[in-house]
């Protein structure tokens, strides 16, 4: 339905944020991620930040699919 | 955090990831004697699956049957000759984004009208239409609002913006969707047979995961919330094939780095304060009452249906099985029009065109190779 | 002299002999033959390779490269690429009215510098000038003329396990040069890949025995020539997904645009096909320039029967890939 990007915030103003994709930067909205810091990562849909990343959910996503894959491997 | 996205495409990740998903539809296949049907709803899904080549992995272990969530796909053909048709206008400059520009109309495309002198621009962010239309103010500035709820939060802002500054010249032409009513159409259609759904990550994070508790609680049906990346597709269909074999249904949020319970609550307020709900019709299905939205009567300034007098006549009839094919009756290979008088350079239907259509996706990622 | 270019420039009289004389002849000097209306030739060699481009590229400035650079570079790797040593260029100017004449200047050093490098010596030259709105800004036309030296070209005949190589990342120009344009509003700290690949190419066809074909990936992207040289001499051909350089900022730009990198210009690229025995020397040859060191191998030829070209995830599927089907445009599903 919609592409979605994961992008770095750099700088942050009221209503915009630059952010970084691996090295090219742009200029998104913050609209619905008002609360959003520098140096977090968003979700950037059309120019739009759409959602912050959490990073602790991250990584236990990444750790539940090493378990999947350490118990075959194993 | 650069590096924790990446474990997400890992080959070392994915090629033991892929295998027990394999292991785990082998149960389900030996407990129903049947392979297990899931639908991703979202076209970035289908693309998804196709360019990892996920789908072609699974393809004799799993049927992955992609649904109705490519915004371009599902809008009917009076709806897109109607867009270009506005845009065939004298004075006007019609932003939009690039998926439309090649969706052919009953007469021709938004490209054609463009090479034809028209002032077509694409725009990657739709504020930069606001822009356009203070640059220009002799001129009617239309934005061609299409989307599903990831996208329409933004056209919300496009009205708060348009309003704020007291633009005359701008306004949105809405065909916007909405994720519940199809899926709601399909099940109570009963005509393709599922074992749960792969919901949409990005649409996700607008609606959270509350969204989807009528799957299980009416319909009896699973799903699980999905990310993009080959990893986070393979996780989900591994939890859905679980879902089905212990028929314990529920709704699984397999993105919870984006996405929460309730959603993103701005973006929802924005939709609800610009827009209310209105019929859409649906491209090889017709109309789904209220699953769409259109623009508050109190902001009509900005609704181009309501400012343009636009008649594009009957659509032209082809052979096209478009509609079929977003209900997921079909595969676009059954298709007699695919990949002959339907390709890429000359499509007849928009899932052909759209880059996340199931027909694009089959035409350039799933056609056999031996 | 006049600030810009005006239609007098183009009249063949005082105002464009002034003009040939201070921008064209400066930068490349005056030679005898240009007193001609030909300039005779004497070629050492009874092979020769003769090639034509035209330059149009918005804008004529960008990250890495002009126009003019281009101009030489584009025509001087079609003509490497044959496995020719490029000795001559001819250049035809289409010039805007109102065209800075300090740009044309900028324009056509960059030619001078480049055919300089690369040992090609600019022998003729045209200058037209259309109306304002007629043409934007300068189009660049240019042919170039090469040797094959030792009679050795590529050999076009392939065999089953030839491997595939790239000379470097791909995609950097087409990124490069969107992302200059601006329209977009996304930044791209890189330049474009624009360089002339000439010196480095002959040196694989000098060492090599037994070069399969050479090509540069320019507009359509590595997938597309490489569809065209599968569907050409009906070989399969197999990339390996994980194995194709992109650098990180081409692969942000492409997803947030909904890009894909095997599809985006290249213009100091070469896909290099070559006896699998063969394939240490060649990219130990590469990774000795500049211009190759990011170079890798990144499939084989797996069969000479049909002519397709597939992509090998890192999940191990195949797909196929296809040439382009019109232009990239920038999506949001």
């Amino acid at each position: 339905m919609c592409v979605g990007v994961p992008a770095k915030v750099i700088e942050k103003q009221e209503f915009s944020a630059l952010v970084d994709v691996m090295g090219s930067r742009t200029t998104v909205g913050i609209i619905f991620v008002p609360e959003v810091e520098v140096g977090e990562y968003v979700i950037v849909h059309a120019g739009q930040a759409m959602s912050i990343i959490d990073e602790e959910y991250a990584k236990e996503s990444v750790e539940e699919w090493r378990k999947l894959t350490d118990a075959r491997t194993s | 955090m650069q590096e924790l996205l990446k474990q997400s495409s890992n080959p070392e990740i994915l090629k033991p990831l892929l295998q027990a998903v394999k292991e785990k539809a082998a149960e389900f296949i030996s407990l129903y004697g049947r392979k297990p049907a899931f639908m991703e709803v979202c076209g970035s899904h289908t693309m998804a699956l196709a360019k990892s080549g996920v789908k072609q992995a699974l393809r004799e272990d799993v049927s992955l049957i992609s649904g109705p969530g490519c915004p371009v796909c599902v809008t009917d053909q009076h709806s897109i000759d109607s867009m270009i048709a506005l845009a065939e206008g004298d004075g006007r400059i019609i932003c939009t984004f690039g998926d439309m520009m090649k969706v052919p109309g009953s007469r021709q495309s938004l490209m054609d009208a463009k090479i034809n002198g028209k002032d077509i621009r694409v725009v990657y962010s739709p504020v930069d239409s606001i822009r356009i239309a203070e640059e220009n103010p002799g001129k009617e500035v239309i934005f061609l609002g299409i989307g599903f709820e990831t996208t329409i939060p933004i056209l919300a802002i496009l009205v708060e913006e348009a309003y704020k500054k007291g633009l005359g010249n701008f306004s949105i032409w809405m065909t916007t969707k909405l994720v519940e009513p199809i899926l709601r159409h399909l099940l109570n259609c009963g005509d393709v047979m599922l074992d749960g759904f792969l919901l949409p990550g990005h649409v996700s994070i607008v609606l959270g995961e509350e969204a989807y508790s009528f799957l299980p609680e009416e319909y009896n049906i699973g799903g699980v919330i999905s990310g993009f990346e080959p990893a986070e597709l393979l996780s989900g269909i591994y939890k859905l094939l679980d879902i089905a074999i212990t028929k314990d249904t529920r709704i699984i949020n397999d993105h919870p780095s984006v996405v929460t319970k309730s959603g993103n609550v701005v973006a929802k307020q924005l939709m609800e304060k610009y827009f209310s709900l209105c019929d859409e019709a649906w491209r090889g299905i017709g109309s789904i009452p209220s699953s769409g939205l259109s623009i508050r009567r109190e902001f009509d300034q900005f609704d181009a249906k309501k400012k343009f007098k636009v008649d594009p006549g009957e659509p032209k009839k082809t052979k096209c099985r478009c509609g079929e094919v977003i209900r997921g009756l079909i595969n676009p290979t059954d298709c007699v029009l695919f990949g002959k008088a339907c390709n890429p350079m000359k499509p007849v239907g928009p899932c052909m065109v759209s880059a996340e259509g199931s027909c694009a996706a089959y035409y350039q990622y799933m056609r056999e190779c031996n | 002299m006049e600030k810009r270019i005006s239609l007098a420039h183009g009249d063949g009289g005082e105002l464009s002999h002034r003009l040939i004389k201070s921008v064209f002849v400066e930068a490349f000097g005056h030679n005898n033959e240009a007193m001609f209306d030909a300039s005779a030739l004497t070629i050492p060699v009874r092979d020769i390779a003769v090639t034509t481009d035209s330059f149009v590229i918005k804008p004529v400035f960008f990250p890495g490269g002009s126009i003019g650079k281009l101009a030489v570079a584009g025509t001087v790797n079609d003509l490497a690429v044959s496995g020719a040593k490029p000795l001559y260029l001819t250049c035809g100017f289409v010039i805007e009215e109102g065209f800075e004449i300090s740009d044309l200047r900028a324009i056509v050093s960059d030619m001078a510098k480049e055919a300089k490098k690369t040992g090609v010596t600019i022998i003729a030259g045209d200058t037209k000038v259309v109306e304002r709105g007629s043409a934007d800004g300068v189009y660049i036309n240019t042919t170039g003329i090469g040797i094959y030296e030792n009679g050795r070209k590529p050999s076009l005949q392939f065999t089953e396990g030839d491997a595939v190589i790239i000379s470097g990342t791909i995609g950097d120009h087409g990124i490069a040069v969107l992302a200059e344009r601006g329209e977009l509003g996304i930044s791209v700290p890189i330049d474009s890949d624009c360089a002339s690949l000439n010196t480095m190419l002959l040196k694989v066809c000098e060492e090599i025995d037994d070069v399969r074909i050479m090509r540069d990936p320019t507009r359509g992207g590595l997938a597309t020539t490489l569809v065209e040289i599968a569907e050409d001499f009906s070989l399969t051909i197999v990339l390996n997904e994980s194995s194709i350089p992109v650098r990180e900022e081409v692969h942000g730009m492409c997803e947030l645009i909904g890009f894909d990198p095997l599809y985006i210009a290249n213009e100091g690229k070469a896909i290099l096909i070559v006896p699998n025995e063969h394939k240490d020397k060649v990219m130990e040859i590469l990774l000795q320039f500049p211009e190759g060191k990011d170079a890798a191998v990144i499939g084989e030829v797996t069969g000479t029967e049909k002519g397709q070209l597939l992509l090998e995830t890192p999940l191990g599927s195949k797909r196929l890939l296809t040439r382009l089907a019109g232009m990239m445009l920038p999506r949001i599903c």
